[in-house]
């Protein structure tokens, strides 16, 4: 099972306490901005094999949105990092490269 | 391609079975091909199958990473129906259908199509007028659906629990002629008549890379070697974001994890296929006697073939209230598989931003269903350019704002 630590409350959080919020750090396009822009905002998606970034919300702990970097090929968690941040720490960043040399996720390396 | 028949096993039959051939031949990649296709799991063999059958493209090579039918086409639960909501399904689910009720014959290969119908429960008001709605877009589709009650439910399918406490059955949407199939079948069964066209079936190799230039596809390069191809199908379900990455364009596919799981064998106790769209559960009884379970997707991106437990617990709590007699049933095995999510819950059949690429993928959790439909439709698209099936399933469908929105018609069990 899938356990994530709570970057607001520190808990261990198991799967079944939170919930899956998709894609992190996109960028929000809206009304009146490109058409590739809008759509690649609203539909496309990183959809790595490897290194990814995602939103999570501790929907039965403190109820706190938080980002994490997990690697989808291996389910390992790499950490978890509050929300209110628009890129990945720079510790995390080194953490993953330990693990993952040469990774890369959108524009982060 | 020697023909099976009654006739073949009663002559095998006298001489130990010594005389059977290989159902396909075991190929290594030419220098060149018309056509290659990414991924030897049903879509992709019926799509070469086709291309062959219909278009008189023969020239064609299938690569495979791993074995042959070892991805979603042998993970999941083997149910065939075209009970959709939206014009474009309809029609392409419904080709599918039909084209299994002959399957069997046109391989000349047993895919054990079993027609014994799908229902699909209605637990709450708002599923009885789901499923209304669905069974009249049906009639206008040419699709033979009917909303049933909870009496005919039961006599249907006398295992429900049609009283239950929190989520009685008020009525189902009816499919007589959906069923069951055997998947492995069908996946060896296209390969059979694809090897018998003279088309190479390449298994462990596994494409690392995809060769443009100008803007055009001009082969790929493989754990084999380098391969050239004039047209590239990528048909690779849940890695199909790794090889759009490959070929330089995005799609918006989301891969998450989608699990399984069979009983012990038991004596039979259920002709017909149950899905429960509001407590997330699907079962059938297979020939060997196992119940055949299905549920939801897990919620986040994986490429591990494995899920979450706790979705298990939730499919199999809900199963145990429907069908109260499964509670004392031993669990055999477990699995899961990778699933190609689109935004809408349907399917990509369409040209790429490279000349020469096609996708087809996005089948999410309903694919097997489809397989024999999806070829026909991708090789008529990948032979002239376009198919009257494909025509909404475009890539470019989304900024369109033209979605064929099957989320909310076919809930969980897609």
């Amino acid at each position: 099972m899938l356990t994530l630590e709570c970057p607001y409350c520190g808990v261990q959080a198991d799967e079944t306490e939170l919930s899956p919020g998709g894609e992190a750090h996109l960028k929000r396009f809206g009304p009146g901005s490109d058409i590739d822009d809008f759509e690649g905002y609203l539909f496309m998606r990183e959809n790595p094999k490897g290194v990814h970034f995602e939103r999570w919300r501790h929907a039965y702990g403190c109820g706190k949105w938080f980002l994490a970097a997990r690697d989808t090929a291996t389910l390992e968690v790499f950490g978890t990092y509050p929300a209110q941040t628009t890129e990945p720490p720079q510790a995390l960043r080194e953490a993953i490269s330990a693990k993952r040399p040469g990774w890369r996720w959108r524009d982060f390396a | 391609m020697k023909h099976y028949s009654v006739f073949a096993v009663a002559r095998e039959a006298l001489r130990q079975h010594t005389g059977w051939d290989r159902a396909w031949a075991k190929a290594e990649p030419k220098k060149k091909y018309d056509v290659i296709i990414v991924g030897a799991g049903g879509h992709g063999l019926a799509t070469a199958y086709y291309l062959g059958k219909n278009h008189g493209i023969r020239n064609v090579a299938i690569l495979e990473k791993g074995w042959l039918g070892g991805g979603n086409t042998g993970r999941n639960t083997t149910i065939i129906r075209s009970n959709y909501l939206q014009d474009p399904s309809a029609a392409i689910y419904e080709k599918s259908r039909s084209l299994y009720e002959t399957l069997s014959q046109d391989l000349n290969y047993n895919i054990m199509f079993s027609p014994r119908g799908v229902m699909m429960l209605a637990q709450t008001q708002h599923e009885i007028r789901g499923y209304q709605r669905t069974a009249h877009a049906n009639g206008l589709q040419g699709v033979e659906t009917a909303f049933i009650g909870p009496d005919k439910v039961k006599e249907l399918c006398p295992i429900i629990n049609i009283s239950g406490p929190r989520y009685p059955v008020l009525g189902a949407l009816w499919q007589p002629r959906g069923g069951t199939a055997r998947h492995d079948a069908v996946a060896w069964g296209y390969a059979r008549a694809c090897s018998a066209m003279g088309m190479d079936i390449i298994q462990q190799c596994e494409v690392t890379g995809i060769r443009r230039d100008a803007g055009k596809v001009v082969g790929v390069d493989t754990t084999k070697g380098p391969i050239d191809c004039d047209k590239l199908a990528l048909v690779t379900a849940g890695h199909i974001g790794v090889m759009a990455n490959m070929a330089g364009f995005r799609l918006p596919v989301e891969s998450l994890a989608l699990q399984a799981l069979v009983s012990e064998p038991i004596k039979p106790v259920m002709d017909v296929v149950v899905m429960a769209n509001t407590v997330h559960g699907y079962m059938s009884q297979s020939d060997k006697g196992e119940m055949v379970i299905g549920g939801g997707t897990d919620g986040f991106n994986n490429y591990t073939q494995r899920g979450s437990f706790h979705h298990i617990e939730e499919t199999v709590r809900a199963l145990v209230e429907t069908f109260p007699m499964i509670s004392r049933l031993k669990m055999l095995r477990q699995w899961g598989g990778i699933v190609d999510m689109t935004g809408d819950r349907s399917p990509i059949l369409s040209k790429t931003p490279v000349e020469g690429i096609f996708v087809n993928c996005g089948w999410g959790t309903g694919g097997f269903k489809a397989i024999p439909g999806s070829g026909w439709a991708m090789a008529e698209l990948m032979a002239k350019g376009a198919s009257p099936l494909t025509e909404e399933f475009s890539m470019w469908r989304f900024r369109e704002g033209k979605f064929i929105d099957e989320s909310v018609a076919a809930g969980v069990a897609h």
